[in-house]
This record gives structure tokens, sequence and C-alpha cells, in this order.
């Protein structure tokens, strides 16, 4: 239950502002909680006085038995001044509806955002029977703490079995805030959901860079939370068929609960281009390239193939390309259909962010380099020599003049 | 001013492998370091006590007593003194136990701390969890994938550069606070002579459960929310054709024919 330190208690009122439930008021300049509390823990971070605490115990097996729904956080980002769901947002209602049918829950998507939310219907007709819209002016920009406390809200509120993000950036820094603050077990990264005969959702996970698969469960808490690798989960066609409810959440929030301020942000990638997570083909260089101006022949490879450039962390390091388009354990994951990659070696921190891309050529000068373990296609020689040659024959292969 | 790094002493991942008949790890003959995304938190601290000399900088760690040559290397980098959380009743713990234990001695020990410090993630597990349940347990906000940061308005808060998926971001907070690192200038391997000499001289304080003065349920594998029911290792690709490229033209003609085998082109 949510304690009051009425000593430390100065009637400040924020607490009050920033309940998403109106649960607590200010009574002869005292807090006090009403009956309606969640205790979704919106109101102990922004005390200035340290005065609200929740203590929290472990529920019984009948009382986990209530909690019912597989939910997923409906993650948009920013495009042409719009905001529209990231691709892993479809992969996670895809794999979700696979659990909500063996489970015989409803499937929910909780989208956050401001007036510019749109693509709701979209989500019913990739899999979802509920989207809830939590729709205020200061979501329209991400931050942990407004959006950990509405995501807090809606669990509190709506009790869900299983609660699912996508492992993004933000993603990863969100939800370990949101399990902190309910008390709940999280599985990080995760590449396989699946059900046990308890009932129970079973997450699977790389550990030791890859080398080790653990599989996981949270048999006491509920949601079970995870983060899913994105590009892991393949999803199908649109289903505007499917049948399914828009509802909108009521939030509460006040400036006074997001602690953090932007003051200046430094764009390294046109929102319009294709990000290395959501391309299909990609072109990607490591050290083996030997020197910054080699890039120009990547690039040019990545283009004549429809695809986008990316590298690998060492040439990150070197500058050489943005961290934007790094791919690996400390960068992104990426699923395209055709991953080519130039002079990199393939350290197992890499292998982890591109192995499941569905077609993979290496080109090393190292014939032990172990990307060759994983490639379809090897070569052992030198990129810097063999990319003008294939670029050119590309050229050639692709003009209108050829019979080909 | 009081700046706390937590770290974590991890494998040399890529050399630890799995036991295929008993399905356990084999970590006999694997080196032990201090996890590289941690160095870059300890590199922070260190980087702004140059700028401002009345800095405290403790490193502390959760961890078998082995653990304790990774908080050497923090003393030996220029922490100034370093706590192992070390107990059998520790072990087990996922990262909710992890950090509940974490902000416990915190609590506990150096409460009046202005600025916590970790790394981006650790190189074994990967989770990038504990630092959010630790900002959140301890109540206060979180600024992840850090790539610098100063200290600004006073020394009452830090402006913080941040990787963001589209760029970088300048973010401002008001401390306590607590920030992720995801990059960091390059590392000296090896610490000096010197550096090992004045470590030694610097204090290192175990701490065990029984310090902590709570209910001992909550710690260790009885206090984690997560079991791991399984491990195993990840399926094997087959092969695919290694060809000779010596010879540039050769493989270009090949790497198109492949190209269109499979309709790329």
């Amino acid at each position: 239950m949510l304690k009051i330190d009425i000593k430390k208690c100065t009637g400040c009122k924020i607490c009050e502002k920033v309940c998403p439930f109106g649960a607590i008021v200010i009574v002869d300049k005292i807090a006090q909680m009403q009956d309606n509390c969640t205790l979704c823990g919106a109101c102990v971070n922004t005390c200035p006085e340290v005065a609200l605490s929740i203590e929290r115990r472990k529920v019984s097996e009948k009382e986990l038995m209530l909690f019912s729904g597989i939910f997923i956080w409906g993650e948009y980002e920013e495009k042409d001044e719009g905001l529209i769901p990231k691709k892993v947002v479809k992969e996670l209602l895809s794999q979700g509806r696979k659990l909500a049918d063996r489970l015989d829950q409803a499937l929910a998507v909780v989208v956050l955002g401001d007036g510019r939310l749109t693509g709701l219907e979209t989500l019913i007709a990739n899999g979802a029977d509920r989207v809830i819209r939590c729709k205020h002016k200061l979501l329209g920009r991400y931050t942990a703490d407004s959006f950990t406390n509405v995501i807090s809200a809606v669990i509190s509120k709506e009790k869900p079995s299983i609660f699912l993000f996508g492992a993004t950036p933000n993603g990863r820094e969100l939800a370990p805030r949101v399990a902190a603050r309910l008390h709940l077990g999280l599985t990080a990264d995760c590449t396989g959901l699946d059900i046990n005969e308890k009932g129970e959702m079973v997450q699977t996970r790389p550990a030791f860079g890859g080398n080790i698969m653990a599989s996981i469960v949270s048999p006491y808490t509920r949601p079970q939370m995870a983060t899913v690798r994105p590009n892991v989960f393949s999803f199908g066609e649109l289903d505007n068929s499917r049948k399914g409810e828009i509802q909108d959440f009521y939030v509460v929030l006040s400036p006074a609960s997001i602690r953090t301020k932007v003051v200046a942000i430094e764009k390294l990638r046109d929102e319009r281009e294709v990000s290395i997570e959501d391309a299909d083909i990609i072109v990607s260089a490591g050290r083996g390239c030997k020197k910054k101006e080699n890039l120009k022949l990547i690039r040019e490879l990545a283009e004549e193939l429809g695809g986008v450039m990316a590298g690998s962390r060492s040439i990150v390091e070197l500058d050489w390309i943005p961290h934007t388009r790094q791919v690996g354990q400390s960068g992104l994951t990426v699923g395209p259909q055709l991953y080519i990659a130039v002079g990199i070696s393939g350290a197992i921190q890499h292998l982890v962010g591109m192995s499941s891309a569905k077609t993979i050529i290496a080109i090393n000068k190292d014939p032990d380099a172990p990307i060759f373990k994983v490639a379809d296609l090897g070569i052992v020689g030198d990129a810097i020599e063999i990319l003008p040659v294939l670029i050119k024959e590309l050229k050639k292969s692709q003009s209108p003049c050829s019979n080909s | 001013m009081k700046i706390l790094i937590c770290v974590k002493q991890v494998p040399e991942i890529t050399d630890v492998k799995i036991n295929p008949e008993t399905g356990t790890l084999i970590r006999e003959g694997v080196d032990s370091i201090l996890n590289p995304f941690c160095e870059y938190a300890v590199e922070c601290g260190l980087d702004l006590r140059r700028h401002y000399s009345d800095i405290e900088i403790v490193a502390i760690s959760m961890g078998p007593p082995q653990a304790r040559a990774a908080l050497m290397r923090c003393l030996e980098m220029g922490a100034d003194r370093a706590i192992l959380l070390a107990d059998r009743k520790f072990a087990g713990s996922d990262t909710w136990a992890t950090a509940f234990t974490l902000a416990e001695a915190i609590r506990a020990m150096e409460d009046d701390f202005d600025i916590i410090l970790v790394g981006k993630q650790a190189i074994d597990g990967d989770t990038a969890q504990v630092g959010p349940e630790l900002a959140e347990i301890l109540g206060i906000p979180q600024i992840m994938y850090a790539v610098g940061v100063e200290l600004t308005g006073n020394k009452k808060k830090i402006r913080v550069k941040r990787e963001i998926e589209t760029g970088n971001e300048i973010v401002e907070v008001k401390l306590p606070g607590l920030v992720s690192l995801s990059k960091g200038p390059m590392i000296r391997s090896v610490s000096s002579f010197k550096e090992i000499l004045d470590a030694r001289k610097k204090e290192l304080r175990v701490i065990t459960a029984s310090d902590l003065n709570i209910d001992e349920n909550v710690f260790g594998l009885k206090g984690s929310f997560t079991q791991v029911v399984k491990i195993f290792p990840p399926r094997v690709k087959k092969k695919g054709e290694v060809i000779d490229g010596s010879e540039a033209g050769g493989a270009a003609e090949k790497l198109v024919g492949f190209l269109r085998e499979r309709n790329f082109i």
C-alpha cells in the first residue's frame, strides 16, 4: 500500500497533480490516499520531500490468475512531422497474437503520443483486439519519466498477464523502469516466446554474447514482462477484416513529473531515409575496408542494390560512420533479406546483431574469419579490389541495353 | 560532491562455451575483466574530477569474492575507495535483486551521493536493466546511452550528451541522477606499476547481507522475480559455400550469379 510520511509531507500538492487516478488529495496541508489508488507509483518519484513510498507484497497464485490479457507497447516514431508505429510493433503483434490464442486471452496494444497519433486501425489489422490510446501533449516526445508513469498506470488499472516491449533503445530503458516500479520480473532481449504447460510465458534469450541461450520464467509476478529483440519475429499480411476496439485511457501528466530536459538535438540521420533496422538490403563495412575513403564503394554498392550502408562497431569508433548505422550488440539488431559484410571479421558481438538476416554474403581476406561460419556465400579476397568490378558488373547487367 | 560508480566483473565472453552433455557453462580457464562499459563509467567520473577537484569517487560492485579484482582495477584507474557486496546469500540474483541489493547498500552507506554512473550494459548478460531499475528504486531520474557528461548550474545539474536513434540529444537534469555510458575514450588495458601500488593503499570494504540489516529473503535467488529454467547452446546455421576470391573478376562474377539466383537483381 501507499505510505505517506506525514512528518515529511509539506502539502505541496505535486503528488495530487501527478496522480493519474486522482487518488491523492491534500487535506489540511497533508496528502491523503483515496480508495481508488492503484499503486502505480507515479507520485513516489515526484515527491520532493521523499514522503511517499509503496509497500508491495508478493501475490498469491490465486491472485495471479486474475491477471489477463497480452499487452504490447506500441512504440511510435516521428516521421514526416507525424507519428507512426515502429516495425517491431508489427512483429510483437504477430507473436502476441499467437500467445493470446494459446491462452485464449485478448491482445491489446498500448500507444502513447500527442495529437499526431495515426494508424491505430492498422494495429487492429495487424492482430490487436484492443488499442489503448494514451493521448497527451506531453507524450509527443518520449521521456523515461512520462512513459513510465503512463504505462505503470495502464498496467495497474488493466492488470494484464503479459506485457511486451520492443528491445529498442527506448524500450530497453523504459521496461526496467516500469518493472522496478511495479516490482515485476523482466527478461531482456528475448528471441523466443512460448507458453508452458502451467500457462507461464517462457522467454528465451541469448546470453554471453550469443554463446548460450537461456529460457526464463517469471512465476510470481504479473504481468510477466519481456523486451523482444527487433527483426526476430516475422509478421504476415494485414487483415483488414479484423474487428477491434480503440479505447482512450485518461492520462494525467504534469510537467513536474518529467525531470529531464532536452536542450538540443543533433540529427545524424534524416528520418525520411530508411533506418538500418527496417532495411531489406544492407551493405555493411568493417575495419577491413582500410580507410574511410573506401566507404564510397560500400555506399555505391548499397545504392546499386537498393539498400543502405551500415558498419561494425570498430568503424563507428573510428568515426567513419555515425552510431545510428552501427550493427551489433552495442548497436542495432538488423534482419534484412540480404546482408553483405565487407571486411568484417565477425566477432560474436557483431554476429548477434545480424545473424537473423535471411541471406548473408561475406567478403574478407582472412579465410579463418568467423563471419564465414554464418555466411551463405563467402569470398576470401580483398574487397577493395573486388567491389569496383562487382559494381561495374551490376551496372552493366541492370542497364536497359543489356539482354539479361 | 560524491560520484558512485556501479561496476560488474565479467568473463571475457568470447571464450565462454557450454558443455553439451550437462548444459552448464564451462568457466574454467576463462579470464575475468572489468566490464568494458563500466570502464567508460569510471573514465567519465575521473574526467569530471579533472575539471572539478572536490569530487569523491566510490566504486561499488556486487559479486563473488573474486570480483575484488574488478574493483582493484577501478582503484588503479583512480577511484578513491571501493565497496564489494559479497555474500553467498546474494548468489543467483536476477537484475531486480541485483538493483535492489545495490540500492539498499547505497541507502545504508552512501546516501549522500550526487551522481551514479553505470555502464550501458554488461557484456555477459547484456540486459542493460540494472541501471534503470536502480534509478527507479532510488527514485532518481536516469539518462541512458551517454557519451559525455558535464556539470552545470553551480554543480546542481548535469548536462549529458546521449545517443538516440536518429542522432544525439543534449539533456539536462537536476541532481541526484543516474547516467549510463555507452562510449568513452580508448582505455589503457594495463595499469601501471605505480597505479597498482597506489591502489593497494586505498580502502576496499567488503559488505555482507547481515551488514545491510534487512530480511534475507529479499536477496539472491529467493529475492529474484525471474527464474532460469534451461540453458542450451544456440542453433548452428548450416555452413555456406566459401570460395577463393584472389582474382577480382572471378569473384565479382560469382557474386553477380549468386545475387541473380536469389532474385536480388
